[in-house]
């Protein structure tokens, strides 16, 4: 008996953990727009290819999450948010979670290559180095800037998408990367002002530990400025059309709003209302961007019928 | 022969098990029918290597 009392105390991991591992809630997100951009792409696929396709780019996401895990374990451990993770809680040993995400890596890549063509499965190696080593092992921890350029990493599915289509790289895809990356700033931000002690505790040079919390409000309105056009710009490709021009114009200047007030208040009045404002907008951030690939994907649904597009 | 009542670990390990093979299952599943669809959907190729042979193409048929 003894020895399996001793298994208890590490705590064995169950199915779930491991699943844990992979990030699922990101890992929906990459689904979402992946699968946007497979059926926006001007070329069919058949459905058992596109089916694979997608939870192949799914399960390099979730290896790349797992990766993460592995290398953030001692700043998950002193965040709140992040405290009850497989490894920083013990249930999932730190280089299980590399075995893991180091397997899956390689599963995910190849057999993407043979579901659906090589460039897609080069996209997504891609992919995964630069969440697991440029974001995770470079950047987190050295910039400030750390959300800027990691946030290509989550801007590339839709883009990995469209390739298992076309087999190419366009300028639609490129701009639901630009669509992805340029809104993963303010959405970021957004959630920082708001969470300071965890990031600060765990000393992860966020713009507001580092910059201060009105630069962080700046910025959080530049980005938002610039993402707009990038936004709406969509609209005059193949891809976009009115409804995705009415839908971007709306949410572009509501999120604008959102940023601009963000931008006007300082620290007294967002102590004293609990941060409403950021937390509004933060929320919102998250509709912006499923109703745009949502509108996309409304776009290419009515297009047969010769409704969508221009 | 007495059996030791199951312990908790036990449950937790077959949930893990049971886990692991149906994701496995599923995977084989999966690349079967990823064969098919590639073997069945009319490129010109030779099922050893899965290598398209324009040679083989029918005028004026698949692959032209």
């Amino acid at each position: 008996m003894s020895d399996i009392r001793a298994l208890d105390q590490n705590g064995d991991a169950s199915f779930g953990d491991y699943v844990q591992l992979l990030k699922p809630r990101v890992m929906s997100l990459v689904i979402f727009t992946a699968l946007v951009g497979l059926l926006v792409a001007p070329v069919g696929v058949h459905p058992v290819i596109a089916f694979a396709s997608i939870l192949f780019i799914a399960l390099g996401a979730g290896a790349s999450g797992a990766l993460n895990m592995w290398w953030d374990a001692d700043i998950d451990a002193v965040m709140r948010r992040t405290r009850g993770r497989p490894v920083p809680a013990g249930k999932v040993e730190a280089g299980e979670a590399l075995g893991v995400g180091l397997g899956l890596s390689g599963l995910s890549v190849i057999m993407l290559g043979l579901a659906a063509n090589w460039l897609a499965a080069a996209l997504l190696a891609f992919t995964i180095f630069f969440y697991a080593v440029v974001y995770s092992m470079w950047l987190k921890r050295s910039t400030p800037q750390n959300i800027v350029i990691g946030g290509a990493a989550g801007a590339f599915p839709p883009m990995i998408g469209w390739a298992c289509a076309t087999g190419g790289v366009s300028v639609e895809s490129l701009l639901m990367f630009a669509l992805i990356f340029m809104w993963t700033p303010p959405h970021f931000w957004a959630l920082a002002l708001f969470m300071k002690d965890d990031y600060s505790k765990a000393g992860v040079p966020m713009l507001t530990v580092t910059h201060g919390r009105r630069a962080t409000r700046n910025h959080v309105l530049i980005y938002t400025i610039l993402l707009a056009p990038v936004a709406v710009g969509a609209a005059f490709t193949s891809i976009g059309g009115p409804v995705y021009l009415a839908v971007a114009l709306a949410l572009n200047a509501w999120f604008l709003i959102g940023a601009w007030r963000i931008w006007r208040r300082d620290e007294g009045v967002a102590e004293a209302d609990g941060y409403a404002v950021e937390k509004a907008v933060f929320r919102f951030s998250l509709y912006y961007l499923f109703l745009h690939f949502a509108a996309f994907l409304a776009e290419a649904t009515l297009k047969p019928y010769g409704l969508g597009g221009w | 022969m007495v059996f030791k009542p199951e312990h908790e670990l036990h449950k937790r390990r077959l949930g893990r098990n049971v886990g692991v093979a149906v994701t496995l299952g599923l995977f084989i599943l999966l690349v079967f029918a990823l064969t098919v669809v590639k073997v069945t959907r009319g490129d010109p190729m030779q099922g050893f290597d899965h290598t398209v042979r324009p040679e083989m193409a029918v005028e004026g048929g698949a692959g032209e």
